[in-house]
């Protein structure tokens, strides 16, 4: 057993748990924050997605132990119903998702892509790496593809994400 | 996983210790491949050192004129780092080209260096393989081949190397800069940092028991034209087939590294000198010696057509 503190979506939270408890683990069975989805538990699907510090990552490839003093928002910490995040609008409005289950993750990475190409980091299908990248569909297929959707949304995804994106521009 | 005591290392000299007198220790930084291969019991570490708290997450300057990146500058750091977008595209490039947004924010450039091969038998528990468990064969030989190795290759293994970020690293000519458990740093240049599988496929580096790797070192950038270019199965987050980093002059003379085709990122410097004659002469002095399988012969063709890609870009 190990103890470790970390805030999630505001809260502190103080933890003894197995070293092997994953962060995925720690908020789904620990916490009853079920939001986050376990979906192939090997960070191929992204239905894990949460930020962490502000970064998306895949919680299930990650020891809930290794996150001493970190800031963690899962989906339920994004939006809440009655009060959404328009990340969370835009998926309902544009019908981003079929079956639902890798919806947190996708809504999770979403907002983390926009802050990615907000801050300047260039992507695989950028074409210039010196050049600030824009928010087009090309490069949010690109930055998702960590997010594997089972049903097909893909291009109502594309659109809620594209949609949220124009409303900050 | 198997049950496993933790750490939280306070300086790398520290970790470098204790990883040498405890019995399967594993250092663990990002974790996206250590822990992935926990979970399948293909690695079995009974005590993690976390390496994340040592301040190595910093990209400076050399007095050479090149840079110096600590091993916890993480993929999506280190390809969004100004100075490696303008002097080393080929490295920006190459990450940008791996694995997913998520993978990229937790991988490091140390644990990237020393990701283990992705083929199929070493994650397969049931079958022999002699990376995973020493002297038990290898079903890949024989096997379904199409994603690993067709040079380089032994009689006991032929996985590959499945890094983007150490192939261009390799056409920088990068420098590993190491401690050891008594305390010595080491430099060890990259083209010496991963190793053919020989008889001892177990090991896949020059690394010392407990050895850690602090930095990489990037000489001063050597101009030309950067170009990564990956050929996979899919558009997004695949392993490479082939991939070519490639730094090409204005003459026309290029140092170039092939991904995909071995145990390590491949290049063969002697071969560099027929570049500037075309593709097809380079690609045949860089794949001399190959031995693809019924299913891979196809990656001796690609290094062939993926180089003159690359060498028409560079010419645009």
């Amino acid at each position: 057993m190990s103890h470790v503190s970390f805030t999630v979506n505001g809260e502190r939270r103080q933890l003894d748990i197995d070293t092997r408890t994953t962060l995925l683990d720690a908020l789904r069975e620990h916490l009853h924050l079920t939001g986050s989805k376990k979906g192939c538990d090997h960070g191929q699907c992204g239905a894990c997605t949460a930020l962490v510090n502000g970064r998306r990552i895949n919680t299930c490839l990650s020891l809930a132990v290794m996150h001493e003093g970190d800031e963690v928002t899962t989906i339920e910490g994004l939006g809440k119903p009655g009060d959404l995040h328009p990340m969370q609008a835009a998926f309902v409005k544009h019908d981003g998702y079929q079956c639902g289950y890798c919806t947190p993750g996708q809504i999770c990475s979403s907002v983390a892509v926009l802050k990615e190409i907000e801050a300047g980091i260039p992507s695989h299908v950028s074409a210039d790496l010196n050049a600030k990248p824009g928010v087009t569909a090309e490069e949010i297929r690109e930055r998702m593809s960590g997010n594997i959707c089972r049903c097909g949304a893909y291009s109502n995804i594309v659109e809620a994400i594209s949609e949220v994106a124009g409303s900050q521009a | 996983m198997k049950p496993f005591t933790y750490e939280r290392a306070r300086s790398p000299a520290e970790a470098a210790a204790a990883a040498a007198r405890t019995p399967g220790a594993k250092f663990i930084a990002g974790g996206t491949n250590l822990l992935d291969l926990m979970k399948l019991q293909i690695e079995t570490p009974g005590h993690l050192i976390d390496v994340n708290g040592l301040a190595l997450d910093k990209i400076e300057a050399t007095a050479e004129g090149g840079l110096r990146i600590g091993a916890l500058v993480r993929n999506t750091d280190l390809a969004a780092d100004e100075r490696v977008r303008r002097d080393y595209g080929v490295l920006s490039r190459a990450l940008l080209a791996g694995a997913s947004g998520q993978l990229r924010n937790k991988a490091t450039t140390g644990g990237n260096l020393l990701q283990r091969t992705r083929c199929p038998y070493f994650y397969d528990t049931n079958q022999p393989c002699n990376k995973r468990q020493p002297g038990s064969g290898c079903a890949a030989i024989g096997g379904y081949s199409r994603q690993l190795a067709v040079i380089g290759s032994s009689e006991a293994c032929i996985a590959t190397h499945p890094g983007d970020m150490s192939i261009a690293m390799r056409a920088l000519d990068a420098v590993v800069e190491t401690v050891k458990p008594d305390g010595t740093a080491r430099a060890i240049p990259i083209a010496e940092f991963h190793r053919l599988p020989g008889d001892t496929p177990q090991i896949e580096t020059a690394l010392e028991q407990g050895e850690f790797i602090t930095a990489v070192v990037l000489p001063k950038p050597a101009g030309g034209t950067h170009i990564y270019r990956k050929v996979r199965d899919r558009a997004s987050y695949a392993y490479a087939l082939v991939s070519v980093a490639a730094i090409v002059q204005r003459d026309g003379t290029a140092r170039v590294a092939i991904g995909g085709v071995a145990h390590k990122p491949w290049r063969v410097e002697a071969a560099e000198a027929e570049i500037p004659r075309g593709a097809k002469a380079a690609a045949a002095a860089i794949m001399a010696g190959a031995r693809p399988t019924h299913d891979n012969a196809f990656k001796v063709t690609l290094v062939e057509r993926t180089l003159g890609a690359v060498l028409a870009e560079a010419r645009s």
